[in-house]
């Protein structure tokens, strides 16, 4: 069992929770992902470390609650509880570099469920000397959460909001836009983010011949290269994301295909989260119920 | 043996070979219940009395851990079952899987004398009814153990990782089995499934080791929260063995393979057994939905996805494999029991292509009849392709069931020399490259057996043994069985009688 020992909600879908688990937070590294299980009923589930701290012996874990699993841990997992399965970290972390000599020049982007998981990527080039550009996107201002600890992890921020509350008005790939044109010098652009937001970078940067590293999240099982439930299509060859990945050259993975996968399990997940929600309906009064389910294809416009 | 003194011949043997009660082919093809029900006593008596309790016994050469079989069944014979066990659980730490899921007929029974006449001697039955009983009777092998203050990881908790725990927890070590998933087991727990090894068997055989003292985390996988040099210089480990399996499942880069739909039979099993989505919603695990299954391959991997399908309620089930019938590589009863069950097999085909319809799912497999030619590489028929005979099988789900390779987290996060295959490289004492790492099992050899990966835990902890100088042996002394060890790995330094 893992002790959740803090909580704390950014906005009614997203959440974070930190949970305790020394060897974890001392071994993790940026781009690095664990699988969750809440319950002993639950759902294996791939959620990207935001964030760790060895000192204190926690990982962080910033969720969107969008199906059944995330909603209802949205619901349970609050300080005190814990999870019952945590496993990780998982896959090759990414590859920190600076140019020797010259700082390099990196874009960390994130959007929707990418906002928290940039942030270990954006923290660690900049304690490897770069000079590091954050985009971030919201839906407003409102649900804009950690924007001092990217400020203190990026030498420059910027900020989107779709409805302009907050920051430049539009979506990250017009952040990213941005970035490109004032620093011209861009070595590196990290995207992590719903795949049609990581799509629309890559092909930002495919003109300009910007080496683009996406973080890629297709339907996991294990986690361990077991199942091939995680293979995508990177170039001409077929790669399991959780042992060869997350990471993967932007221009060459077939976002199509990932995208196309990722809605293998469509039916039944929607099954299960009206189900659910019947549940819900049952044991309490019915007010504050969600009615919309906010499509994680869409968040692009969320961020 | 006084109880052999009238000797039996083939002629005075039961003739027939003593069936085992099954559920009827129809009910149990939708039903997640065991199958082969086990013998009952008066069976166990009746098959045992067929051995001919031969001098020069073919069946242990046949074992690939030397059971002592005539032994064990000349003491089922005696009613000695306690001593059965004993003699089984000198090699064989798990009578009640293997008497399930060893191939018996090309190992221990293929070879049995009385088959060159008659049907072989049922062995495997016979051991699981063994081990079913210690089961049920809470025998285990445990002895007084003293600690020899060694400390061993092993790395996975399958079938080769089980036995190298429990006979280094018997020479008095502190063992600790790591495992990345939420329970332990390996291929035990998550692939093979409840209808042929339900899973209160695999759970009463970790429950016998935990007796032993060997404890099991979880949730850890070793190379990215530790590597193994961690083990070795951090954390305190005088001695490691890795036992991760051959899980990375192949595909056969045909086009069509990232339709919806298509999957590999490690995916749809762990789906079902592990992580129980054969009852969704209770259990918040999907399956993918469909009515028609195709899946690829003919091994036990294939048969239990075939057997799975149809009892998550799929309307027709079909194998396709290259080769014949003959040259299956399933175990003959669970090919046996798919086809009472109603599977429907190609034999002889191949997949040419998956098809799609315009949403992206799969709506049938295009595939070809083939001709078996020349022996290849290894001695089996080649299967060739014949021109113009190509057909096509309607499926809503394609599964591949043709192999699997060797899991890369070790390779990625060790220095550990590996063959260029990807597995593991040891030496004939089991040892890695790597000083005090030693390794066995499907992750050294590539897909085999139970037994064998037990087989191999079992020679690794006596690489170890060595290793750390615990391990005697006395050549004079005949083999003989203490507390279900033999004599010549007993550590009597540290032993005392129980
Ligand atoms: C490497 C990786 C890192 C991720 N990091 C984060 C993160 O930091 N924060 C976050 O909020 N989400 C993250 N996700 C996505 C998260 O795993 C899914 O949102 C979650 O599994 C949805 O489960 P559900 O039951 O709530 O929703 P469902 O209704 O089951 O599904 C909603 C969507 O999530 C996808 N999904 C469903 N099951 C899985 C699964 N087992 N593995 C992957 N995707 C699945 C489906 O394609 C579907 O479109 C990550 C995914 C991957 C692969
Ligand atoms: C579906 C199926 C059916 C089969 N049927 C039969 C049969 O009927 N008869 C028979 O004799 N054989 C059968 N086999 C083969 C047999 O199961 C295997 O040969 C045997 O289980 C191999 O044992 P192992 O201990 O080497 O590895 P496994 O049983 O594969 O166990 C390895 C374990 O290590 C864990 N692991 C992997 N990497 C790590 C890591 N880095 N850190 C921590 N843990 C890790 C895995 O999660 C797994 O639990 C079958 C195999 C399959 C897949
Ligand atoms: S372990 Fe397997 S091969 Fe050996 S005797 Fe038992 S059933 Fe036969
Ligand atoms: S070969 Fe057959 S008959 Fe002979 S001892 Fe072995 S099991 Fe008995
Ligand atoms: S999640 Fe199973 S192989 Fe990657």
């Amino acid at each position: 069992m893992f002790e959740i020992v803090a909580r704390e909600d950014f906005s009614d879908v997203t959440f974070l929770l930190e949970v305790k688990h020394p060897l974890m937070a001392k071994a993790a590294r940026p781009g690095q992902f664990v699988i969750v299980m809440a319950r002993p009923e639950g759902e294996r589930i791939p959620l990207t470390l935001a964030d760790f701290d060895p000192k204190k012996g926690t990982i962080t874990l910033v969720i969107q609650a969008v199906g059944k699993t995330t909603r209802e841990m949205q619901q349970t997992c609050l300080k005190g509880s814990a999870l019952h399965a945590l496993v990780g970290p998982m896959g090759i972390p990414s590859q920190i570099t600076t140019t020797s000599g010259a700082a390099k020049k990196v874009v960390c982007v994130g959007g929707g469920l990418g906002v928290a998981p940039m942030f270990p990527q954006a923290r660690a080039y900049k304690q490897a000397g770069a000079y590091v550009v954050g985009v971030v996107g919201f839906r407003s201002q409102e649900l804009v959460f950690w924007e001092d600890k990217f400020r203190g992890a990026c030498d420059e921020l910027i900020l989107c909001t779709n409805d302009g509350s907050a920051g430049i008005k539009g979506i990250v790939t017009d952040g990213l836009r941005v970035a490109l044109e004032k620093h011209p010098d861009v070595n590196e652009v990290i995207a992590i983010g719903p795949p049609i937001m990581m799509k629309a970078c890559a092909d930002a940067t495919r003109a300009r011949k910007v080496k683009t590293l996406v973080s890629v999240n297709p339907i996991m099982v294990d986690g361990t290269g077991m199942c091939g439930g995680c293979r995508v299509k990177v170039g001409d060859k077929v790669k399991f994301a959780c042992v060869d990945g997350p990471d993967f050259d932007g221009h060459l993975v077939d976002f199509d295909d990932l995208m196309a996968r990722l809605k293998r399990f469509a039916a039944q997940e929607k099954n299960a989260l009206e189900r659910w929600l019947d549940s819900c309906r049952m044991m309490k009064t019915p007010a504050e119920e969600p009615t919309e389910l906010p499509d994680p294809f869409e968040e692009v416009r969320g961020g | 043996m006084a109880s052999a003194a009238k000797k039996k011949t083939i002629r005075t043997i039961p003739q027939e070979r003593t069936p085992m009660p099954e559920r009827d082919p129809k009910e149990r093809a939708r039903s997640f219940q065991e199958v082969a029900c086990g013998y009952q006593p008066e069976h166990a008596a009746r098959e045992a009395e067929r051995c001919l309790l031969c001098p020069d016994p073919k069946c242990i050469e046949g074992c690939p851990v030397s059971i002592d079989i005539p032994e064990f069944i000349r003491r089922i014979t005696a009613k000695d079952y306690r001593g059965a066990y004993d003699t089984i659980a000198a090699t064989n730490l798990l009578p009640a899987i293997c008497g399930r899921v060893c191939p018996q007929e090309s190992q221990c029974e293929g070879v049995c004398t009385v088959g060159e006449s008659l049907e072989p001697v049922a062995i495997g039955r016979l051991e699981r009814w063994v081990g079913d009983l210690a089961l049920a009777e809470g025998w285990s092998s445990a002895p007084y153990i003293e600690p020899s203050g060694f400390r061993v990881g092993i790395v996975g908790s399958g079938p080769a990782g089980m036995a190298c725990a429990a006979d280094m927890a018997k020479a008095g070590c502190d063992v600790t089995v790591y495992e990345a998933f939420q329970e332990p087991g390996g291929v035990l727990k998550y692939g093979i499934p409840d209808f042929r090894l339900p899973n209160p068997v695999i759970d009463a055989e970790i429950e016998n080791l935990r007796k032993l003292g060997v404890k099991f985390e979880c949730n850890t996988l070793v190379g990215r929260l530790f590597t193994l040099s961690d083990m070795r210089d951090e954390m305190g480990y005088h001695a490691v063995f890795i036992g991760t399996g051959a899980g990375y499942p192949s595909m056969m880069g045909i086009p069509g393979e990232s339709l919806n739909g298509v999957l590999s039979a490690n995916e749809l099993l762990t789906r079902c057994n592990l992580m129980r989505a054969r009852d969704f919603p209770k259990y918040d695990t999907p399956l993918p939905a469909g009515k028609r299954v195709a899946v690829i391959g003919s091994g036990n991997t294939a048969m239990d996805a075939l057997r799975v399908s149809l009892r998550l309620s799929a309307e027709k089930v079909t194998c396709v494999y290259r080769r014949s019938r003959a040259e299956s590589p399933a175990r003959a009863e669970e090919l046996h029991h798919a086809e009472q069950e109603g599977i429907e097999f190609h034999w002889l085909a191949n997949p040419l292509e998956i098809l799609g319809d315009d949403k992206g799912n799969v709506r049938g497999m295009r595939c070809i009849r083939m001709a078996l030619g020349e022996p290849d590489s290894s001695g089996r028929p080649r299967p060739v392709p014949m021109p113009g005979t190509e057909f096509e099988v309607a499926a809503d789900i394609v599964v591949f069931a043709i192999g699997t390779n060797a899991n890369p987290i070790i390779g990625q996060t060790s220095a550990l020399a590996l063959n260029k295959r990807g597995y593991i490289q040891a030496d004939e004492n089991l040892a890695t490259s790597m000083a005090g790492v030693f390794a066995g099992g499907d992750i050294v050899t590539g897909a085999a057996t139970v037994i064998q990966a037990m087989g191999a835990g079992r020679k690794a902890a006596r690489g170890m043994k060595k290793y750390l100088g615990i391990y005697q042996e006395d050549a004079d002394s005949k083999v003989e069985t203490l507390f279900g060890i033999p004599v010549y790995e007993h550590n009597f330094t540290r032993l005392r009688a129980a």
